[in-house]
């Protein structure tokens, strides 16, 4: 799907057409001893400035690997990137020499990673480690880089900032921790910010918290967010659009309103509907039966087929295209239609 | 459970009138009965040591400071909060895996606190555990079958050793597990399939009360469902009572008759699932309930979200008066003098409303958050 919806949506005048960052057909496959590991099967999203797509999926969907590849930071090997594009700003990263794409990443695109604790140098302080992003990048002095780490830290609502900046991330509560790894994202005003659950660790009313800020921040930089999640609950409150993953693929994507009002994907739909709701309550939750597939043996034809109540002999042996569904969505399954009608 | 199967119309106005009879009906039901549990004023404190040849105690962190509550027979409690506030060392301290550093904990009007040995062992039959992450809960060298059947070993009179495989076989159909899995060792399981695995030995002994810590928050999504209504079934086979800790609320309020919300170390508010999520009086629970996502975008531009300042204070160091008050958007200068206890709100005692239950404020009212979506 590269449709490129809502142009005027964008507001900055000088936008180019193309999207900020488009995947194209990406692969990624692992080898391993048990055989080859096939990650990520053809993952195709957009996103523009200024607009938030959700990577919705449960866990070993690909979503880290697709956003790892995006990011560049993928290790190869054991990882191979077979077959793909990735356009940012419509050029191809993957043809880029190694010295242009350590440019783009940190400037252009910055990644937020789940667990902040284990991405920030333990034996650093926090200010150093914000302030060396201004050091390596702007070649600031050390004083005029703490003052910026101080002014970051501020703007993610770090208290007391200026006391602070010396302390050592583990003085810090998860929370924290995660608006610093914010601010560090933040630091050289990157145009996409990929959010890999950067929530997940955290309480509700943090959770809350970050989110608040992230928002507020993507719209007064009009970044282009790529946010990474399991969580049905967080997309409907904060994307614009979703990708579904199910074993490596792009299974459904739409806009946000349109997949929850009705699903063209029977995964799409079983995930909805194993909510629990009020209305269900002392009733057996719905349950999408069986487990996701080894990636190492990926199931012929569809890859949900042995999971899916309306699964039928085709989708034993045919893989189904990403049909396109109205203009701005599509369903890679044989029986969208259906999906859809019930 | 059929008790609980009234539909429920998350409808702020038009729910009330019924709401009111659900939670009068339930509460009333609820009193009938004995608890099976009754726990009162728990404490754990566990002590600051500085110095390494001389240990010296120079504080303490008050992990759980004063909690109470009922658990009735083949009913389910949830306990909910935010990450460090006590609800783990209360389900250890209910399975005697810490020892309490005041109060009671009654089970069947015994007090299970000051027991030890024989008696102790005894007990502890009736009140299993199941764990929250089933990667590292089951030691790996352990076929299924040790595992689940290790609670015999202490427990010899419920299996005698010849029939200790056929009952394994058994647990392991019970929870939907192939009987023939009995040698297989957990690494060869799935997430999912661990908790099962879990479970099982939580039910080894047939207990009585089956302490759940987020049993269910390292699955996925697809999966959560599938164990949620496995321990649903077993409950109503089994007659058990669950207390359910876990911190997806949504998850909470569909598998719990009642609720107890905590927040540093004590009870901020409890009551029947309707009474905490549709008319919570405690500004915690209000602010908890605010935070969760709706997945419905439809939502996003209807709904009064509370955002909390600030992190939660240290357990070592709590704030004086109310726990809360250094989050909390109604403060005065009352809170930070004297405690609230959880009691009844007087403003309401008089009143015929859900917002009549137990909660820890001076200023217990009605806001309505989640009605909003
Ligand atoms: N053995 C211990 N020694 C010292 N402090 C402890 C110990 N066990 C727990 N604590 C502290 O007691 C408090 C409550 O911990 P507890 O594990 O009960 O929290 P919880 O509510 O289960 O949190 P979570 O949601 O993260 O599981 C925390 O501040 C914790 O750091
Ligand atoms: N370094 C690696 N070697 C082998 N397999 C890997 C490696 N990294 C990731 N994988 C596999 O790729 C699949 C997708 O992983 P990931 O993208 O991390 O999933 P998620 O959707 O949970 O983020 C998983 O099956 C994972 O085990
Ligand atoms: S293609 Fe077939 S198996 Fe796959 S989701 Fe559609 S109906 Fe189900
Ligand atoms: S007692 Fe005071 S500080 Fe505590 S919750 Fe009530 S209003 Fe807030
Ligand atoms: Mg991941
Ligand atoms: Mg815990």
């Amino acid at each position: 799907m590269t449709v490129i919806d809502d142009i005027s949506d964008v507001p900055a005048p000088d936008a180019p057409l193309a999207p900020l960052l488009e995947v194209r057909d990406l692969h990624v496959e692992f080898h391993t001893r048990d055989g080859v590991a096939k990650a990520v099967n053809g993952v195709n999203y957009s996103v523009n400035a200024g607009e938030t797509l959700a990577v919705l999926g449960e866990s070993g969907s690909g979503k880290s690997v697709s956003a790892q590849a995006v990011m560049g930071i993928l290790d190869m090997p054991p990882a191979r990137i077979p077959k793909g594009e990735i356009l940012f700003q419509g050029r191809d990263m993957l043809k880029m020499s190694g010295e242009e794409r350590r440019k783009i990443r940190g400037r252009k695109i910055a990644m937020i990673f789940q667990d902040a604790l284990s991405s920030l140098n333990p034996v650093l302080s926090v200010g150093y480690q914000l302030g060396e992003m201004y050091r390596v990048h702007q070649g600031l002095s050390r004083k005029d880089a703490k003052a910026k780490a101080i002014e970051l830290m501020d703007r993610v609502r770090i208290p007391a900032a200026k006391e602070r900046v010396g302390d050592y991330p583990h003085q810090f509560s998860g929370g924290m921790r995660q608006r610093i790894m914010i601010a560090m994202a933040l630091a050289l005003e990157p145009e996409l910010i990929i959010a890999d659950e950067p929530t997940t660790a955290l309480d509700v009313t943090v959770q809350a918290q970050v989110m608040d800020l992230l928002a507020e921040l993507q719209r007064e930089y009009n970044m282009g967010l790529i946010l990474i999640t399991h969580d049905l609950g967080v997309v409907a409150d904060v994307a614009d659009k979703i990708a579904v993953m199910y074993a490596g693929r792009i299974v459904e994507d739409a806009p946000v309103h349109d997949i929850y009002a009705k699903p063209a994907h029977p995964y799409t739909k079983g995930l909805l509907q194993s909510i629990p709701r009020l209305d269900q309550k002392g009733q057996e939750l719905y349950a999408i039966k069986g487990l996701p597939p080894n990636l190492t043996r990926i199931p012929s034809g569809c890859a949900f087929n042995p999971r899916c109540p309306m699964a039928q002999d085709v989708c034993r042996t045919d893989v189904p295209a990403l049909h396109p569904v109205g203009t701005a969505r599509g369903s890679a399954c044989h029986f969208w239609k259906e999906t859809l009608g019930e | 459970m059929s008790e609980s199967s009234l539909p429920k119309d998350p409808g702020a106005a038009a729910a009330d009138a019924p709401v009111v009879e659900v939670a009068e009906a339930a509460a009333a039901k609820l009193a009938d009965r004995e608890p099976i549990l009754q726990v009162r004023n728990l404490v754990k404190h566990f002590p600051l040591t500085q110095g390494i040849v001389v240990k010296r105690q120079i504080g303490a962190v008050k992990a759980v400071d004063g909690v109470s509550f009922d658990l009735h027979a083949g009913e389910t409690l949830g306990i909910v909060g935010e990450s460090g506030c006590g609800k783990s060392t209360v389900a250890k301290l209910l399975m005697s895996l810490e020892q309490a550093t005041a109060g009671e904990v009654f089970y069947k009007g015994q007090d299970i606190t000051k027991l030890s040995g024989r008696a102790l062992k005894a007990v502890r039959r009736n009140i299993q555990m199941v764990f929250q992450d089933p990667y590292t809960s089951l030691n790996p060298r352990m076929t299924v079958g040790d595992i689940i059947g290790e609670p015999f070993d202490i427990h010899p009179e419920v299996a005698p050793k010849g029939d200790r495989r056929k009952r394994v076989e058994e647990l392991l159909d019970v929870v939907g597990l192939n009987p023939e899995y009995i040698n297989r060792y957990p690494h060869q399981f799935s997430g999912g399939q661990r908790q099962r695995i879990g479970i099982a030995r939580g039910l080894a002994l047939n207990p009585e009360i089956i302490i759940c810590d987020e049993p269910v928050s390292a699955l996925d999504v697809s999966v959560q469902a599938q164990v949620i209504n496995l321990m649903e079934k077993l409950q109503d086979e089994f007659n058990l009572s669950y207390i359910f800790i876990a911190h997806d609320l949504s998850i909470v309020r569909h598998i719990s008759d009642r609720v107890g919300v905590m927040y540093l170390g004590k009870m901020a508010e409890i009551g029947t699932d309707a009474e905490i999520y549709e008319h919570p009086t405690h500004p915690y629970t209000q602010a908890l309930l605010s935070a969760v996502p709706v997945p419905d975008p439809e939502a996003r531009e209807h709904r009064e979200r509370i955002i909390l300042s600030g992190d939660v204070p240290s357990p070592a160091n709590p704030p004086s008066g109310c726990r809360f008050r250094t989050r909390c958007w109604k403060a005065e200068a009352r809170c930070a003098e004297e405690e609230p206890l959880l009691a009844i709100p007087t403003r309401f005692a008089e009143v015929d409303t859900p917002a009549r239950h137990e909660s820890a404020c001076h200023f217990a009212e009605e806001k309505d958050v989640v009605g909003a979506a």
